[in-house]
């Protein structure tokens, strides 16, 4: 099995199996891995929930962390947490279980490549219009490019196009910085001194899965949530302009 | 001087300046953010959690800046598409 060198700043970079026009390299082979220890986890875990006052503890751990992710939705979107929980709730699980697995010696993590990173993000910038032409249609949803005046069209499609660049960049950036430290140091204080920076790098990899989520969920609730709030004063608007007759 | 020096100087002196002039913005951006929060929360115990998600998710916002040129000084000492240039021609 080959492993990263120091010259190598993604796991796109290392091939581990080639056949033909067939190439195998880290980012799909852990991506795979990440993927098939979360189904196979879950299925384990949800094949025998229960409802009595004992529950397992891995029922448990399932129990804190989606009620823990549906209270944070409904605390940032002001909204019902139900829609957006498989989506926000797959992308933090997802990318923090990327992040938490460095633990395990040979792993890298599939966050560590531009590609894993950018497929997220590309994710995260189809479903915002998605939810938000769900949420009030599309005539609602394309009026808000031109919400202050006509002019600010181009600046509104900017920021939706950078946002998603610094989103992808942002969670590779980190990750790939905390597992390159590591490496350097290791050339050249091969001590203690990396086995703090690798615990530095999982908080970063916990706080950077938790950004993503809480970023994506903004996003979306921006897009779903500003019209209302215009609607609503147009209608006070009525409302007090009818009194005044 | 060759072109091979040349770009490998050239290279490692970018590499050094980006990342240190590019730390100096968002360190103090960040060290600001971090005292308002603080202050924010001393003042008003009960809003700690939204202020320390608010300040997450800024913080995150700051050091974004940061990384973008982290990433540059690291294309730039490790896979640095001129050099690799230089060097196959020189092949």
């Amino acid at each position: 099995m080959n492993f990263m060198d120091i010259k190598q700043i993604t796991p796109d970079q290392v091939v581990f199996f080639q056949f033909h026009f067939i190439t195998l390299n880290l980012t799909i082979l852990f991506t795979w891995a990440v993927m098939a220890v979360l189904v196979i986890g879950s299925w384990l875990i949800t094949r025998q929930l229960s409802t009595d006052r004992q529950i397992s503890a891995w029922q448990n751990i399932l129990e804190m962390l989606v009620t823990g992710i549906q209270d944070q939705i409904s605390e940032i979107s002001q909204q019902k947490a139900a829609r957006y929980m498989p989506f926000i709730g797959t992308l933090f699980i997802f990318i923090a279980f990327c992040n938490l697995l460095t633990v395990v010696p040979g792993y890298e993590s599939p966050t560590a490549s531009l590609s894993t990173t950018a497929a997220l993000a590309i994710c995260v910038f189809i479903s915002v219009p998605l939810f938000g032409i769900a949420q009030k249609g599309l005539g609602n949803y394309l009026k808000q490019y031109i919400q202050p005046t006509v002019f600010m069209l181009p600046f509104n499609i900017m920021g939706e196009l950078s946002r998603t660049l610094a989103l992808a960049v942002r969670l590779f950036g980190n990750i790939m910085s905390g597992s390159k430290i590591v490496a350097i140091l290791l050339a050249i204080i091969p001590f203690v001194f990396p086995v703090i920076l690798q615990l530095l790098g999982l908080l970063t990899g916990m706080i950077q899965a938790y950004i993503f989520a809480v970023l994506a969920m903004v996003y979306i609730a921006s897009a779903t949530q500003v019209q209302d709030q215009t609607e609503d004063r147009k209608k006070d608007n009525t409302r007090s302009s009818s009194n005044n007759q | 001087m060759s072109s091979i020096s040349f770009i490998g100087m050239a290279s490692v002196i970018t590499a050094g300046i980006t990342i240190a002039v590019g730390a100096i913005g968002p360190a103090i951006g960040e060290g600001r953010a971090v005292a308002s929060a603080l202050s924010a929360i001393a003042q008003q115990p009960d809003e700690k959690n939204t202020i320390t998600r608010t300040l997450f998710v800024g913080l995150a916002m700051i050091e974004s800046t940061a990384i973008y040129c982290f990433v540059v000084s690291m294309i730039l000492l490790f896979a640095n598409p001129f050099w690799d240039y230089v060097i196959s021609a020189a092949n």
